[in-house]
């Protein structure tokens, strides 16, 4: 009997070898079906950004039953490590052996990166859902005819945000970011309209990615500043304010999105109390759509969305419009892409189209952390309630789309500090 | 062992010739997963001539594969340069840094021996991860290249087959160079500087030369490994060069079998099935490719190429002496 079995246990293996080979010629039969390859971090540091992402899309999908106007949804979440030379290995597997129609996702802009020119190579659509890299849909735009951006890029949310900054008095701003491109990003939008209205940004300080122990640099900010201007990522997040706090420095404190999203603020104390952010969703949004959605992700996941979520259900739903649109068939990749950056759409992060280097245009929300109850929540909890909004945001703000795009990417030098002290 | 050295070189033989003539009957992902194989397999055998046969543990061999890598991609973006018939060209460069960076670097780390050594490298492989994460306006940063195409001259490169049949022939020709290395009277010294090193100085052999040499030509097939990289992948990124490459590449050595060159190719393959193929099955691949590590270690020191020996042996053991006499 066991003898059998081990028998038999080795064919499977060969059986198993077979089918690795073979598995891909079968073409797809069934026309109806939608085959969505899905790239986000499983394992590794960002294995719980990842989680939120592939959780908003599949949330969606169980909410339409798994089929879009018809067609079948075969969802194939792949791992990319946050590695982006793995992201394009996983990439190629799902076009190459999954057949899917288009991919979806990946989380760091690096990633953002790495997946574009797959999708050139491949033919094959790729909607960024996540990645923020302002490139993608700026200079190399017409590099990637493939491509189309659901979720934001790094600098959007920072120039209303510089503006904003300029009304509350601000004269005089220090910028310390994780040294990396989206840190530069969202910095750099930062400085250029906060200083195009007058703003000055008196110190830049680029603390390494993954930094714990911001000890060395937060003695070193001006003690002349009006404000501080944070843009951190992952676990730095939750560091930075707490040592700030604890070193007795009572400034206004601003921040990029990724500071305090709901994937981090959660695990946040009260330091952060008071603190502002910009970004194009905040889960404490007051509108009905969007305390359904939180309400509905909170019951199911057991966490409160955050803009990971809220992205990738935004992505699943734009995908079932264009379906409702062609009748529930694949229109191919060219079609799809040119139908949907022409449609509108009413998300639960609010109104959102898309410009016609397929990015979207959509409302960015100045973000005040306040301790409260909200949507009938029994505790007191930290939300990021919104204070001001500022409709139809373009990647390009109000500097016109040539004027913006003859300047470069903002990187480390750019914009040049000539504030600096 | 089972094979007599030309029975083994049979077999390395027929293997060559099934993945040459098999290719074109694979599906692309296939192809795509041995045509990785095949490249790191380059990068796991000249580690292997440090490794296994001089008995230097190195763990900065991700070092040249980024030096080919980012040559290639620097030289393709900045210069159009090697996407056509210059693709020899760039080969040659690549293997020319990769030889070179290897020729500074053993400047420092070939004086210490044991875990210095292992130390001294991978600390200079860190120098080369930080030059390619912080010299941006050069490397990209952390968002690497991109490479605009695989080069094509006469035939397309960007075609998976095409790219996997070049990758197959420079490993065909690294694994004979390699080959003739380690059985050349250099590479007979190199295992004697392995085996007891005051020895084969106190017979009159420079050392010291011989391991910078060694090191020398581990680097520059680094380098041509990490050319090959680029175009499979048409990203280079900082996550080329970090650590965890250096230690795959140890790995792949440790668990194909040190010292028997083809262990290395043995362990790269083992090593992307489970990591790009299983990772794609189920989620927990990790703790497979974790586990089957550590019953490497455990129970096969000589890696898998060791397994013939061990069968060999076990079965000797089973027929007892009076059984092997009658053989």
């Amino acid at each position: 009997m066991l003898h059998k079995l081990g028998g038999s246990c080795s064919w499977m293996v060969v059986m198993g070898c077979l089918a690795l080979g073979v598995s891909v010629s079968r073409t797809s039969a069934a026309a109806e079906e939608l085959r969505i390859g899905f790239v986000a971090p499983m394992t590794g540091g960002f294995a719980q950004v990842g989680k939120d992402m592939s959780n908003g899309f599949q949330m969606y999908l169980d909410e339409v039953g798994g089929s879009f106007a018809g067609a079948k949804v075969k969802f194939i979440v792949e791992d990319s490590e946050a590695k982006p030379p793995v992201a394009v290995r996983k990439a190629e597997k799902l076009v190459l052996q999954d057949k899917v129609h288009m991919l979806v996702g990946g989380l760091l802009a690096s990633t953002g990166y790495a997946l574009a020119p797959v999708s050139t190579r491949q033919k094959t659509v790729y909607i960024a859902s996540v990645p923020s890299a302002d490139d993608l849909t700026q200079r190399q735009s017409a590099d990637y005819p493939y491509v189309i951006r659901t979720g934001w890029s790094s600098s959007q949310p920072s120039h209303p945000f510089g503006e904003w900054a300029c009304q509350q008095g601000y004269k005089r701003i220090v910028t310390i970011g994780a040294d990396f491109a989206f840190g530069y990003e969202v910095v750099g939008g930062f400085q250029r309209a906060f200083e195009s209205c007058g703003g000055k940004v008196i110190q830049k300080i680029w603390p390494p990615l993954g930094t714990q122990d911001f000890g060395p640099y937060i003695p070193t900010l001006k003690k002349d500043a009006d404000a501080i201007f944070t843009l951190m990522a992952g676990p730095m997040s939750l560091q930075f304010p707490k040592q700030l706090a604890d070193a007795g420095i009572k400034k206004p404190v601003l921040g990029g999105g990724t500071s305090y999203d709901e994937f981090v603020l959660p695990s946040m104390g009260d330091e952060v109390h008071g603190h502002v952010s910009a970004l194009q969703y905040s889960a404490a949004l007051d509108t009905p759509k969007n305390a359904a959605f939180v309400k509905k992700y909170r019951e199911k996941y057991g966490k409160v969305p955050s803009y990971y979520s809220e992205s990738n259900y935004t992505t699943a739903q734009m995908i079932h419009e264009v379906f409702k649109k062609t009748g529930g068939k694949w229109p191919g990749a060219q079609k799809f892409i040119e139908t949907l950056s022409k449609m509108k759409f009413d998300a639960v992060r609010g109104p959102v189209h898309f410009d016609d280097m397929r990015n979207p245009v959509q409302n960015v929300y100045i973000k005040k952390i306040e301790r409260k109850k909200m949507f009938g929540y029994p505790n007191d909890e930290l939300w990021n309630t919104v204070t001001k909004t500022y409709p139809n945001v373009s990647q390009f703000w109000n500097y016109g789309k040539t004027e913006f795009l003859k300047q470069p990417v903002y990187s480390r030098d750019y914009p040049p500090c000539k504030f600096c002290e | 062992m089972f094979l007599t050295d030309r029975g083994k070189l049979w077999t390395v033989f027929v293997i060559v010739l099934a993945l040459a003539i098999l290719a074109p009957f694979a599906s692309a992902y296939v192809i795509l997963l041995v045509t990785q194989a095949l490249i790191l397999a380059i990068l796991a055998m000249s580690l292997d001539i440090l490794l296994g046969f001089t008995g230097l543990p190195s763990l900065g061999q991700a070092a040249y594969l980024g030096m080919g890598a980012y040559l290639t991609a620097i030289l393709a973006t900045r210069y159009d340069f090697g996407l056509g018939w210059s693709f020899w060209v760039v080969i040659v460069l690549g293997i020319l840094i990769g030889a070179a960076t290897a020729a500074l670097f053993g400047l420092f780390a070939i004086r210490a021996a044991g875990v210095s050594f292992l130390m001294i490298t991978l600390a200079l492989g860190m120098c080369v991860w930080g030059l390619a994460y912080r010299w941006n306006s050069m490397t990209g940063g952390d968002n690497g290249i991109n490479i605009p195409a695989r080069p094509k001259f006469g035939i397309q490169l960007a075609d998976g087959v095409t790219y996997y049949y070049l990758v197959l022939f420079f490993f065909v020709m690294s694994l004979a160079m390699l080959y003739v290395l380690i059985k050349s009277p250099f590479g007979r010294s190199l295992v004697g500087i392995r085996e007891r090193e005051l020895r084969m100085r106190i017979l009159g052999y420079n050392t010291w030369l011989h391991k910078y040499i060694a090191f020398v030509i581990a680097g520059g097939f680094g380098g041509l490994a990490g050319v090959l990289w680029a175009h499979l992948n048409g990203i280079v990124s900082p996550q080329v060069v970090v650590l965890a490459t250096s230690v795959d590449a140890l790995l792949m050595v440790v668990l194909g079998g040190p010292g028997t060159l083809v262990g290395g190719a043995i362990g790269a393959a083992v090593v992307v099935f489970l990591r790009d193929y299983l990772s794609t099955v189920v989620p927990w691949w990790q703790y497979v490719l974790g586990g089957v590590y550590v019953l490497t270690i455990l129970y096969l020191p000589g890696g898998l190429m060791g397994i013939p020996a061990r069968i060999r042996r076990w079965r000797e053991e089973q027929a007892g002496p009076g059984q092997e006499k009658k053989r």
